[in-house]
Formats: structure tokens, C-alpha cells, sequence
């Protein structure tokens, strides 16, 4: 059965489109049918980050409006057969999102795909509203920082208030993904741990990935990061909460968590 | 100077931590219901408003919100000359 996951965080610049194309890319690897939609309406980069910029020819908005088909709009990834995006329009406005047109959208997508990944404005406004209210699960993407945090307590309350779920009195799955997570500076206590995030937002954790390089050169190439470079370690936390949402029980653990240079050295000489 | 600075420098983190559950806490608590300091703020105002002419410049609200009381202090200056309106 279908599953449609919001990524969203309140904040912006924290990571949503990067984890909507990661995740989306990790959830394709396993074969199973998965469509990333942009919901940023006039400032879409879903397409940009994962590369098909150019390819873009129709938008969500013309599929609301009547102006073209579903599977015109599509475009389907080069790299990945089983991988989709539904981009947002660059140049028209957020208004002519509605609520009953997004439904439509979402309920067609439902009978193609398994997962329909929505990448949500930043804010707390109609883009954002509509991108959570048909989720059936929310991804909430925070960095270990104190604004970030706060948003993304607001977004907890939106998801528990504003979705078509809450509105039916049924539960929203909420998972926390903490991203530029620096194991170093969180241990000198000089950012947010993964406990203190985890107790203030009170929200099970779907992955930690780490602040890394390799995120910013898989955007440059145009590559969901767990396309560009399989093995590097945010790929490999994004790989490991795919398979979390999918279901599936994988220890947590902050992928490429090094020992520092005197550890190394003094606990090879121990061993 | 910066050396002794990077020893004596204190850890932000547990601030930070400190800071929003005390801040989410108050943002919690409003949703649904309106801010309650904020309307003991106006409605004080609106009724010595009622009877004395207040410059708006010599009004001072400051708030203190605490992790479990939270403190409103209104400060207005009455000159002695301030024509009190009919009681």
C-alpha cells in the first residue's frame, strides 16, 4: 500500500529537499516504486537537486489546474527506473495550490507509486500546510541548533492539528531525522546532543546523519547523496533510515563517527 | 589571553538545552488558548487607561518567564499633574 511521507521542518536551510531526495533515491534503490513532489511553489529546487533541472516541462501546478496530465508531469530519474519527481512551478504563485487539488494529485500518485516523498516549504504557511495534510508519516528535519529546534516544535503541533490524519482523530507519525549532526562538537558540548534534541521534541529518531562534504558535492553534481557516493557516510544514514521507515529494525548508530587522530593512535597501541 | 579563554570557556550546549525547554514550555501551554500574559498586559493598560492619560513612552512592560512562574511587571509613570478623569 502506498505511503505518503512529508518532509518538513519549519525552518528553512536545514535540509529538507537534500533528505527528500536522499531518502526518496534510498527507498527507489530497494525497488520499490518512489516519486519525490516538490511543494515550493515559486522556489523549487527538488529538481535542481536531483538533477533534472532541465528536464522539467510540466509542474504540479499544471496537474492541479487541468493543464496536463499526471504521467506528462512526471519525469523519471536517468539513474534509477523505480525513482520520480513531480516538480513545483518556478513561475507561477502558491495560491493556485488548493487543498481539493492537491488531493486529487496525491490520491492518483497513491496508485502508481509505494512511497510519494512531498517536500515541504519552509514556514508555517499554505505550502507547508498542504504538503503535511495528506501525509500518512512526517519526516521532521532539525540540525542541533536552538532555532531549528523550536520550529521544528511548531511543525510537531501543526502535523498534530492541521492534518487531514488529526482531523480524523487518528495518530501522525512523526519521526525525528537530526542532520548536520557533529558527534565532536556535541561530545565538547558545544552543540545540542542527539538526547537533548530527542527530549525536547519528544518524537522517535529516524536517523542522525552526520555534517559532511560529501552532501554539498552530491548537490553540485545534481545527485541525491546517496546516489553520488553510496559509501560515504551521510549516504549510508540516509540509507539506514530509509530502511527504518520502511519498517525495517537497523541499530542506530552516527555513520562515520571517526576516533580522533590521538584515539586512533594510542587505541592501536593499546590493542 | 586566548588560550586562557579556551580553558575557562564554559560548554553552550547545556544552555541551549536550558533555554528552549523553557521556551517550549510557554509555547506549548498557549496553543489553543491565547497568550495569557499578553492579555493581563493590554486589559492592565486599557483600565488605567480609563482613568489616567498615559504617555505611551513612560509605560514599561517587562516579562520574565521562569520554568515555573513567569513574572509581568508594569511600570507607568503618573505625573502629579495628570488630570484624573471622572472615577
Amino acid at each position: 500500500m502506498a505511503k505518503v511521507i512529508v518532509v518538513t521542518s519549519g525552518k528553512g536551510g536545514v535540509g529538507k529537499t537534500t533528505s527528500t531526495a536522499a531518502l526518496g533515491a534510498a527507498l527507489a534503490q530497494r525497488g520499490e516504486k518512489t516519486v519525490v513532489v516538490d511543494f515550493d511553489v515559486g522556489l523549487r529546487n527538488l529538481d535542481l537537486v536531483m538533477g533534472a533541472e532541465r528536464r522539467v516541462v510540466y509542474d504540479l501546478i499544471n496537474v492541479v489546474q487541468g493543464d496536463a496530465k499526471l504521467s506528462q508531469a512526471l519525469i523519471r530519474d536517468k539513474r534509477l527506473e523505480t525513482l520520480h519527481l513531480l516538480p513545483a512551478s518556478q513561475t507561477r504563485d502558491k495560491d493556485n495550490l488548493t487543498a481539493e487539488g492537491v488531493e486529487k494529485v496525491i490520491d492518483e500518485l497513491r496508485k502508481t507509486f509505494d512511497w510519494i516523498i512531498c517536500d515541504s516549504p519552509a514556514g508555517i504557511e499554505r505550502g507547508a500546510t498542504l504538503a503535511m495534510r495528506h501525509a500518512d508519516t512526517a519526516v521532521v528535519v532539525t540540525n542541533p541548533e536552538v532555532s531549528s529546534v523550536r520550529d521544528s516544535d511548531r511543525i510537531i503541533g501543526l502535523l498534530d492539528a492541521k492534518t487531514k490524519k488529526a482531523e480524523n482523530g487518528e495518530r501522525m507519525e512523526k519521526h525525528l531525522l537530526l542532520t548536520r549532526y557533529d558527534p565532536t562538537r556535541a561530545e565538547r558540548g558545544d552543540m545540542l546532543k542527539v538526547d537533548d534534541v530527542l527530549e525536547i521534541l519528544s518524537i522517535p529518531l529516524l536517523g542522525i546523519i552526520p555534517e559532511s562534504m560529501d552532501v554539498l558535492r552530491a548537490s553540485n553534481l545534481g545527485s541525491p547523496v546517496t546516489l553520488a557516493d553510496a559509501a560515504c557516510a551521510p549516504a549510508l544514514a540516509y540509507r539506514d533510515a530509509a530502511r527504518r521507515l520502511a519498517g525495517e529494525q537497523v541499530p542506530m548508530t552516527i555513520p562515520g563517527e571517526r576516533r580522533g587522530f590521538m584515539n586512533k593512535l594510542f587505541g592501536r597501541r593499546a590493542a | 589571553m586566548s588560550l586562557f579563554s579556551f580553558l575557562n570557556r564554559r560548554s553552550s550546549a547545556p544552555m541551549a538545552r536550558e533555554r528552549l525547554q523553557v521556551l517550549l514550555a510557554h509555547e506549548r501551554a498557549q496553543v489553543g488558548h491565547s497568550d495569557l500574559v499578553g492579555l493581563l498586559r493590554e486589559e492592565i493598560l486599557a483600565v488605567i487607561a480609563r482613568h489616567v492619560q498615559l504617555d505611551q513612552d513612560k509605560v514599561n512592560v517587562t516579562m520574565q518567564r521562569g520554568e515555573n512562574v513567569s513574572t509581568l511587571e508594569v511600570d507607568i509613570e503618573i505625573p502629579v499633574t495628570a488630570s484624573v478623569r471622572a472615577a
